[in-house]
């Protein structure tokens, strides 16, 4: 499903370049639902960041369904993360001036679906987090875990085939957490292929592996 | 490049922001567009419609739409009686007047000048002899008494004098032009054509700009000053008519021509008959109208930028997140562009709303009073049209670069907000 494999990717400030990842071998299977932990500064972000093609790593090689990323163009790559990925971002990132269902419909009418079949498919994936009843509220009226929640439904209304995640329960109260991590695991269930840093072993233990980082390498790969 | 999706993704952006902007910077940016409309068009037409005005006050004052005049080789127009008495057999005229013409000289304060060394308060002037009826059926003269009363056809030794020969109402001395001193309705001044000097008693003032044909013209009944001038026909030196609103006047001036009047007298359109450089002047004055517009267009698009770039900068992280999630940069410059295009286009409604629903209609109705004319409002509606596409073109890049500016940024340091 995903590769990579040699993956360098440092940053330049002036003549300092500094290494955050330096050297990383890593793949998931279809199905796979794959943990990232690590301490904070270790490089899971930029890594996670890499696969997803929302950066360009310095050196090394990504794999997407048999596909070199390097080679994709930008547009390529915009396609990809439109139509293959999800995102689910630490702090929600909905769009202030959407409603929850515009929210999680817009992208599907990026990828060419009529308004109506749109808003009928992303209200499906509001239903399915739970959110079905603040279907017309802005995220100004929602609380922090309701947005999240959205933002799961924007993230795998379209049916990625990788669900990305990075901290999605860092801004969330337990409960909140508890229930983000049941859609998790239910999306898991049901085959949906999921990377996900996280802080807490709690919610890493329902991963099928557990990947560590340490100062932009990985010192150890768990399953669970 | 773009693509059917990216305008409908950007018109759902563009729609959604809108919708949920603050309704008082929308209302404010539409009144700034509204504004640049009225300075692109109504500025402009005010111009050109100074200089229409100064010529149209011709045109309802003096020449009319078509005028007969005295071939150059004549002092009048032969056949008068008959041209006038065919001009009522025709359907069209809107109103007729006959006029005679003399040069001569007016004095005032003849009794108190004493010392015949002193210079006499006299000048130059052309006297109008008129029917006063036909004439305020034409012009409305009587309507441009400022002081005293109009003349009546049974009047006898009493002119109109215009405003020029007045000291209180003119320039002071001019070449030419000395005004009289302590004229006023009810004063007697002295009257001299060819010679013959006569006493006459200033009946009324008129009240009209310095520019008008009326201002340095003195006016009486038509009778006695032919008695004056010694001219026993009935031979006019001009005939004015006025037309019908939407009457072509080169039309008119054909069928006299081919009447046979073209070989006794001289037949122009008003457009022949004012001065020239007068379409210069409307020109130039169209000129500097297009150029202070250009300003206030200028003016718009810096607005229209500014706002659309503090719009895009304060939602630069969102603007990333929406291209990490795979909306595309066309869409959303789009949704930038739309944003903009709805407030020209709400703008320049409102304007064309206000311009020919209230401004065109109420001002041509009640020209406003500037000293140099009557001015109207011009604003020809394919002009009107060429401004608002240009309105409309403005705020479109006006809208496109700033949003273009964010849009082209990583995204993923949009997102994070790195620099
Ligand atoms: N644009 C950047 N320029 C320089 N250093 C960066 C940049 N982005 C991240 N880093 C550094 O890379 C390291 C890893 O960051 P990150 O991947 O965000 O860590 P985390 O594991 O906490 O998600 C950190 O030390 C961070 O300071
Ligand atoms: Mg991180």
């Amino acid at each position: 499903m995903i590769e990579v494999k040699n993956l360098v990717k440092s940053f330049k400030d002036g003549p300092i370049e500094t290494r955050v990842l330096k050297g990383i071998d890593f793949s998931a299977k279809q199905g796979e639902f794959v943990a990232i932990m690590g301490r904070s500064g270790a490089g899971k972000s930029t890594l996670l960041y890499q696969m997803s093609l929302l950066d360009e790593p310095t050196s090394g090689e990504i794999f997407i369904s048999g596909k070199e990323a390097h080679t994709m163009s930008e547009r390529e790559k915009m396609l990809f993360r439109l139509g293959e990925f999800g995102y689910v971002f630490q702090d929600y990132a909905l769009l202030p001036e959407l409603t929850a269902l515009e929210n999680v419909s817009l992208p599907l009418i990026m990828q060419g679906l009529s308004r109506s079949a749109a808003d009928e498919k992303a209200s499906e994936a509001l239903e399915r987090v739970g959110v079905g009843a603040r279907l017309g509220n802005l995220p100004s009226q929602l609380s922090g875990g309701e947005q999240q929640r959205v933002s799961v439904s924007r993230a795998i209304a379209h049916k990625p085939s990788i669900l990305f995640a990075d901290e999605p329960t860092a801004n969330l109260d337990r409960e909140s957490s508890a229930r983000v991590m049941e859609i998790f695991k239910e999306l898991h269930k049901s085959g949906q292929t999921i990377i996900m840093v996280t802080h807490e072993d709690e919610y890493a233990r329902l991963a099928d592996r557990i990947v560590t980082l340490d100062d932009g390498r990985i010192i150890s790969e768990k399953r669970n | 490049m773009l693509s059917a999706v990216d305008i409908r993704v950007g018109f759902y952006l563009a729609l959604r922001q809108i919708r949920r902007a603050s309704r008082w910077t929308t209302s404010l940016i539409v009144f700034v567009m509204l504004l640049t409309f009225l300075n692109l068009v109504v500025v402009t037409g005010l111009l050109v419609g100074i200089v229409a005005g100064i010529s149209n006050q011709f045109r309802i004052q003096e020449t009319g739409d078509v005028m007969i005049t005295a071939l150059d080789t004549k002092d009048y127009i032969e056949n008068s009686p008959q041209i006038l008495s065919f001009l009522q057999t025709l359907p069209q005229p809107r109103a007729v007047t006959a006029r005679y013409s003399a040069a001569g000289s007016v004095e005032a304060n003849y009794f108190s000048r004493v010392d015949p060394n002193e210079k006499p308060n006299k000048t130059g002037a052309t006297i109008v002899g008129i029917n006063p009826v036909a004439e305020d059926n034409f012009s409305n003269l009587s309507g441009y008494v400022g002081e005293g009363e109009y003349l009546s056809s049974s009047d006898y030794d009493a002119v109109l004098l215009g405003p020029q020969f007045v000291d209180r109402y003119s320039f002071g001395e001019q070449p030419g032009l000395t005004p009289l001193k302590n004229v006023y309705p009810g004063t007697k001044i002295r009257l001299t054509i060819n010679g013959n000097t006569r006493e006459v008693i200033v009946k009324g003032i008129l009240d009209v700009p310095a520019n008008s044909p009326l201002a340095a013209r003195v006016f009486m009944p038509a009778n006695e000053l032919r008695q004056i001038m010694g001219r026993y026909e009935y031979a006019v030196n001009e005939i004015a008519i006025l037309l019908p609103a939407g009457t072509d006047g080169a039309e008119f001036r054909d069928l006299l021509k081919r009447s046979g009047i073209g070989d006794k007298a001289k037949v122009q359109t008003f457009e022949e008959g004012i001065p020239n450089g007068v379409a210069e002047v409307q020109n130039t004055f169209a000129m500097i109208g297009n150029a202070i517009g250009s300003i206030g267009l200028a003016v718009a698009a810096i607005t229209i930028f500014i706002v659309i770039f503090i719009n895009a900068v304060t939602r630069r992280k969102f603007i990333g997140i929406l291209k990490g999630i795979g909306i595309s940069g066309e869409a959303i410059e789009l949704s930038y562009i739309f944003q903009s295009l709805l407030y020209a286009s709400i703008g320049s409604a409102l304007g064309i709303g206000i311009l020919y629903g209230f401004l065109v209609p109420y001002v041509s109705a009640n020209p406003i009073s500037l000293p140099i004319s009557e001015a109207i409002i011009v604003a020809q509606v394919d002009g009107t049209m060429i401004r608002i596409m240009l309105i409309v073109l403005t705020t479109v890049i006006a809208g496109y670069l700033p949003s273009r500016m964010i849009v082209r940024r990583n995204t993923l340091d949009s997102i994070l907000g790195r620099n």
